[in-house]
């Protein structure tokens, strides 16, 4: 298959567009593979690349129920960022940073990656504070944070109100010049055709149905095409894992499904030249490069699995951001949608071997999936074609709730809708 | 979505707090069971389709409620109070006190 190049745009272009190839192959399942990754995401198709390229294992299928990317990783509101507080979230979203600042030269694929920095804004000193020692831990394991003053605040978001006189006054705010927003079809896409070009075959509308078992060991799926049997099975269903782990037998997960919705207004001038969350409620925003806001808040609050949300969250949203813009009352809003979260009981997510034998569990991703794209298929492939994790993903267990090891960086306990 | 209260009939969803998954069964305080406090704590059902939940209405009568709610398509079948011995509460409305 061709590279993507400006040769291949001129020479394509001269001839009518005509003669440009499918970017992945639709291929029929065959009746094994070495790994079959279920769930066609982000996560699964990343896992996927990252199997073919850094381990040599390309004789590998990715199921996916529906159409590729028509789940979580086309219905986030595509920002990237490292800004955690605890070290294993940092050094793990921070190497996922590092593969998003070449994915696109890696991917031979314009992921739009955009560094257009996170700005967290403060709004009482106190919460400053917080914000700065959040600051130090991030610089003491070698990720860029600058704590900005309200002058500075100003100077990059001209529109935002830092007088001290707005309903909820800006005292200053933390920045992360290296986070920013990415085109997230395009991840999607990028990593299919990747892994696609190394042999591995995705195959689309492909519901698993259930588990083949030989003894013990998971050997296997079946599927509305067929069963398919692998020496490996990797779940990588973010939003479906209690689903599909039921499938397996298992009845109980540290995880709860969640409905989180996102909002997207007509497209504006440059407005806001930053990823921007608020301090005095959860709503966080970016512009895309079309000139919409895409902006969301808090989940629904309560379980589901519809991949809808409901209105009382939408007028706390919109409440959210006229507090902070009032001058965007008058903007309209094109389209809000909803996606099914994991929402794990300390807000961190599960890359592990297991927990049954022959399969590999990739969950528990709550709001911050996106992000992690490129590292948890980096750091999934590593532990399934080893057997055992890396370094970055050997503190994200199953077992860590019941061994007292959880990794709360919200300090919220196990309530997963305050994650 | 609505919720009918046992005690003020059907209310905006905004009038209720969730509570969580109803399922979970609180060891004796005094247990030493680890796996049974563990499991209290962390592991949840989390059904597609109907699930036992327990919602305060908070923002009305503040009864805890046992609700069956389908996660898919948010339709509720049933609500109840949360303690099944809330005999007190059920004589009470029977009676047709406000």
């Amino acid at each position: 298959m061709a590279e993507y190049s400006a040769f291949s745009l001129l020479k394509n272009a001269l001839t009518g567009n005509k003669d440009w190839k499918p970017a992945w192959r639709k291929p029929d399942p065959k009746a094994s593979y070495d790994v079959i990754v279920i769930g066609g995401g982000g996560h699964g198709l990343s896992t996927a690349y990252y199997l073919a390229k850094e381990h040599g294992i390309t004789n590998v299928a990715v199921l996916e129920k529906g159409w590729l990317g028509s789940g979580n990783v086309g219905r986030n509101t595509t920002a990237v960022r490292s800004n955690y507080l605890l070290p294993a979230n940092t050094r793990f979203y921070e190497h996922s940073m590092k593969l998003w600042e070449n994915l696109s030269h890696d991917l031979n694929y314009n992921v739009m990656f955009s560094q257009r920095g996170c700005l967290n804004l403060a709004h009482t000193p106190a919460q400053l504070d917080d914000l700065a020692r959040r600051g130090n831990a991030m610089r003491h394991l070698g990720v860029d944070a600058e704590l900005m003053t309200t002058a500075e605040i100003a100077r990059l978001i001209p529109a935002l109100d830092v007088s001290g006189a707005a309903r909820f006054p800006v005292v200053g705010g933390l920045m992360q010049p290296r986070a920013g927003t990415a085109r997230h079809d395009a991840v999607a896409w990028g990593y299919a055709r990747g892994a696609d070009r190394r042999g591995v075959d995705i195959i689309e509308n492909c519901e698993v149905t259930g588990f083949l078992r030989n003894g013990d060991r998971i050997s296997g799926v079946s599927t509305s095409r067929g069963e398919i049997r692998a020496k490996k099975v990797a779940v990588a269903v973010a939003g479906s894992t209690g689903r599909v782990m039921q499938l397996a037998g298992i009845e109980t997960m540290p995880i709860e499904s969640h409905v989180l919705q996102a909002f997207v207004t007509e497209s504006l001038k440059p407005f806001v030249n930053t990823v921007l969350t608020f301090g005095m409620g959860h709503f966080y925003m970016s512009q895309s490069d079309k000139g919409g806001l895409v902006y969301g808040g808090d989940l629904d609050g309560y379980n589901s699995y519809a991949q809808r949300g409901s209105l009382p969250i939408v007028d706390e949203v919109m409440s959210e951001m006229l507090a902070l813009f009032p001058g965007l009352a008058r903007v309209r809003m094109l389209r809000s949608w909803g996606g099914v979260c994991d929402m794990s009981m300390d807000g961190s997510p599960i890359i592990t071997t297991g927990p049954l034998p022959g399969m590999y569990l990739n969950c528990g991703w709550c709001y911050g999936g996106f992000k992690a794209t490129p590292a948890s298929g980096w750091c999934f492939a590593w532990t399934i074609a080893k057997d055992e994790p890396h370094d970055f993903n050997a503190p994200f267990t199953l077992d860590r709730f019941h061994r007292g090891l959880v990794i709360d960086d919200k300090g919220q306990g196990a309530t997963p809708r305050l994650h | 979505m609505l919720i009918t209260c046992p005690y003020c009939g059907p209310r905006d969803v905004i009038e209720f707090t969730y509570q969580g998954d109803g399922n979970r069964e609180r060891p004796q305080p005094a247990s030493q069971d680890l796996d049974a406090w563990n499991a209290y704590v962390y592991d949840r059902l989390n059904p597609a389709g109907d699930h036992n939940e327990i919602w305060q209405h908070s923002g009305g009568c503040r009864a805890h409620l046992r609700v069956v709610r389908n996660t898919l398509t948010h339709d509720i079948s049933s609500v109840a109070f949360a303690r099944g011995d809330h005999k007190a509460a059920a004589r009470h409305k029977a009676e047709g006190k406000s």
